[in-house]
């Protein structure tokens, strides 16, 4: 088993947290990881990724390699555009429709979804739209997660227990509230899937 | 038992440390090593035994008072980015020269690329420079093990040690075994007490001692766990790899590489092991992290009988990270077919967050100089505020290294500038401005000098500011007249008094210091949410 994740975003969106869960979820596999994370200048509301690598076999680099990645999961639907080298033939791109414009020069919307479709495995998932409509705004990360899921190779189960530790100092409405999320992002993929 | 964690590099580094029985961290912040000294100050252990943890004024105060920890006898680790080294150099130097007593590790974290640094630099020259054995671990699991191993190197050999990372294993997360920690060392004194008074007369001794123990060091490189020497079938190369490169030439070969690869992890130099490869093998590579730093030593000025391959050779790119992509070419694989990069996506860069009150000052200082002094120059520095320099403000001039606002200001002011203008954060004013506002003190040098204190250390996440809330007051201790240390709030609200106050300190003949104070937007959020 193995999955080369890329995850991208702008500086702020939370990121993070998606490895997180990701990252959790490996662990209690026994799989092995790297994730090569951004810290720094980078955050403040520029261009952020994280390299997520999980294998059942040692993992060398913390980079993956060009032509390689098997998805790029992005908050933001230019960030998705920004690493379409890395994806292998095969990869999957699951990517947030809701543009983040912050710069001047930021290109049409509908031009990156024309772009972004032209890769043969596309999701393009509203997530802010999903999250506030069935759980909060700030689950658009964890709606993002769940449409990613079904590409992991890890079973939805192992994300859910992953949620459920990691929120769970929060409080059970907290966990409840990301559950949900999860599985709004989750069946969307499944039904938009070609 | 041991437990399997899921760390940042800096965190397995920071763990091992504790578990290596640490008594005190030193550091001030600086990406990418922040971390490891935010780890030991949340670790529970720490707590528990009492660990030194709190942030000082700069890179050199922090290898100073690690010294005075190891004199004791206790163990000391310090930690800074690689510009760090610079700050502390005269400090790291003469520390080879009085060794050590309880084991000192000096960590930098070199930042190839530059994703977050004024430059390149690699800390493996100061290892060189100063004859202090280097380790450069290769992933997180050996960076755990390498810090104790490295912490008892130092004891056994009264020696300080350096431990240079990189931004891709220091912000990279893997599964790490970690173990029980070991106590704290007792109070204990140097048993060769004259090394620590650096009289001509001892040191001239000392080094002649510290120069024989080199060979010591280089003998413990040969045999070291961390450096190892693996055959292979094609012999018309061989790799030399040091740190983290070791895992982008093995990403490339998941059978097994087929040259026989040399890695390397501990410095001085393993020259019997160099040899050995040079004699068996058709030509060298040599892929490191950084400058090409071994690979100079190696090559040296006068031809080699075999070729030597890496950065100045051109088969490795000269400048910027290594990548499992970009050594290809050297290890004789085809470049990857990928997809082409989009046309249609444009760079984000960074920028001041919204509400931050370094927008409000350079507003305010844009209005004044635009309107009234064509010729104003403002040097500024290092921090958030440096963010200054693009659009829509384009408000500075310079941005050097930690400090340099104040005394370029002073120096372009002795050439006959005027205005006169430096920029400064309150934690770069307190890491290195103060002693330059005392020269310019001293002169009544015609300067500005703005401290836009944002009471915290913002760009590195956040950290405690050395001199928060004693600004004014250690102003006015160096001789800066009262009247001319002006505080503004600086808001939107406030704009018509905060020019006013610019204009009349820049009419002022002498120095003048306006501090525009405003908690960071972003550790007020946390603060309100702690409410
Ligand atoms: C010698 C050195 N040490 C550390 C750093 C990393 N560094 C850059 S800016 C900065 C903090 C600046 O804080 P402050 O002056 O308060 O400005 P702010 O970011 O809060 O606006 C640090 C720690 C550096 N670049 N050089």
């Amino acid at each position: 088993m193995k999955r080369d994740i890329i995850l991208s975003g702008v500086g702020g969106q939370g990121i993070l947290s998606i490895a997180t869960v990701i990252g959790e979820a490996a662990l209690k596999e026994g799989l092995n990881i790297k994730q090569a994370e951004v810290h720094g200048m980078s955050q403040r509301g520029g261009d952020v990724q994280s390299n997520l690598r999980i294998s059942s076999a040692p993992i060398c680099s913390d980079l993956i390699p060009q032509g390689a990645a098997d998805i790029i999961i992005s908050l933001e639907p230019m960030e998705a555009l920004r690493y379409v080298p890395f994806l292998s033939r095969e990869g999957w791109i699951i990517a947030n429709t809701t543009p983040f414009v912050n710069i001047d020069n930021y290109p049409e919307a509908e031009s990156v979804y024309a772009e972004l479709r032209k890769h043969d495995n596309v999701i393009l998932i509203d997530v802010d739209a999903i999250a506030k409509e069935i759980a909060s705004p700030r689950a658009a990360n964890i709606v993002l997660l769940g449409a990613a899921a079904p590409f992991l190779e890890l079973g939805a189960e192992k994300f859910e227990e992953g949620i459920r530790s990691i929120f769970a100092r929060k409080g059970e409405q907290i966990v409840e509230m990301n559950l949900k999320a999860f599985r709004a992002g989750y069946e969307y993929a499944q039904k938009h899937r070609r | 038992m041991m437990k399997k964690e899921l760390l940042l590099g800096d965190e397995a580094l920071a763990w091992g440390a504790v578990n290596a029985g640490l008594s005190g961290v030193f550091a001030y912040p600086g990406t990418p090593s922040t971390e490891i000294t935010e780890f030991i100050q949340m670790h529970p252990v720490a707590r528990e035994r009492g660990i030194h943890c709190r942030w000082s004024a700069n890179e050199k105060t922090a290898m100073e008072a690690a010294l005075g920890m190891s004199f004791v006898g206790k163990r000391a680790l310090v930690c800074m980015k690689h510009v760090g080294m610079n700050v502390c150099a005269d400090a790291f130097v003469n520390s080879a020269m009085t060794g050590a007593n309880g084991g000192l590790v000096v960590v930098a974290a070199d930042d190839p690329s530059m994703h977050s640094s004024q430059n390149e630099q690699d800390s493996r020259f100061y290892g060189k420079f100063a004859m202090i054995p280097t380790f450069e671990p290769s992933s997180q699991q050996e960076t755990y093990e390498m810090i104790g191993a490295a912490f008892d190197f130092s004891e056994k050999h009264q020696i300080p040690v350096l431990m240079r990372i990189t931004t891709r294993m220091a912000h990279s997360r893997a599964v790490v075994e970690v173990g029980e920690p070991r106590p704290q060392n007792e109070l204990k004194y140097p048993e060769k007490p004259r090394q620590w008074i650096l009289m001509p007369g001892n040191s001239r001794v000392r080094y002649k001692t510290l120069i024989e123990e080199n060979k010591l060091f280089e003998q413990e490189a040969e045999r070291s766990p961390f450096n190892r020497y693996c055959d292979g079938p094609d012999k018309s190369m061989g790799i030399i790899a040091c740190g983290i490169a070791y895992n982008y030439i093995m990403e490339n070969f998941p059978e097994g590489c087929p040259f026989p690869v040399l890695k390397l992890s501990q410095y001085p130099l393993p020259t019997a092991l160099v040899r050995r490869m040079a004699s068996e093998c058709g030509s060298l590579l040599i892929a490191e992290e950084g400058q090409p730093v071994i690979e100079e030593m190696i090559r040296g000025v006068l031809d080699t009988p075999l070729p030597i391959k890496g950065r100045l050779s051109g088969e490795l790119p000269r400048t910027g990270e290594l990548t499992p992509d970009n050594v290809r070419g050297a290890l004789g694989l085809p470049a990857r077919e990928v997809a082409p990069a989009s046309q249609i996506a444009q760079p984000r860069p960074p920028a001041l967050c919204m509400g931050c009150g370094h927008r409000d000052m350079y507003t305010a200082l844009n209005e004044v100089l635009h309107e009234h002094y064509k010729t104003a120059k403002v040097f500024s520095d290092i921090g958030c505020y440096t963010l200054g320099s693009l659009a829509p403000f384009h408000a500075i001039d310079t941005c050097v290294e930690m400090g340099a606002s104040i005394t370029m200001a002073k120096g372009a002011a002795d050439g006959g500038q005027f205005p006169s203008v430096a920029v400064i954060g309150d934690s770069t004013f307190t890491h290195s401005g103060m002693t330059g506002l005392l020269d310019a003190v001293n002169e009544g040098s015609n300067i500005t000098v703005v401290i836009s204190d944002n009471l915290t250390t913002g760009m590195t996440g956040g950290q405690d500011s050395a001199g928060t809330g004693r600004l004014e007051q250690i102003c006015a201790g160096l001789g800066v007249d009262p009247a001319h240390i002006r505080v503004v709030v600086p808001l939107p609200k406030n704009m018509e008094e905060i020019r006013r106050t610019i204009r009349e300190e820049i009419e002022h003949k002498g120095v003048s210091v306006i501090i525009p104070r405003r908690e960071c937007i972003q550790t007020a959020k946390r603060h309100n949410a702690k409410k």
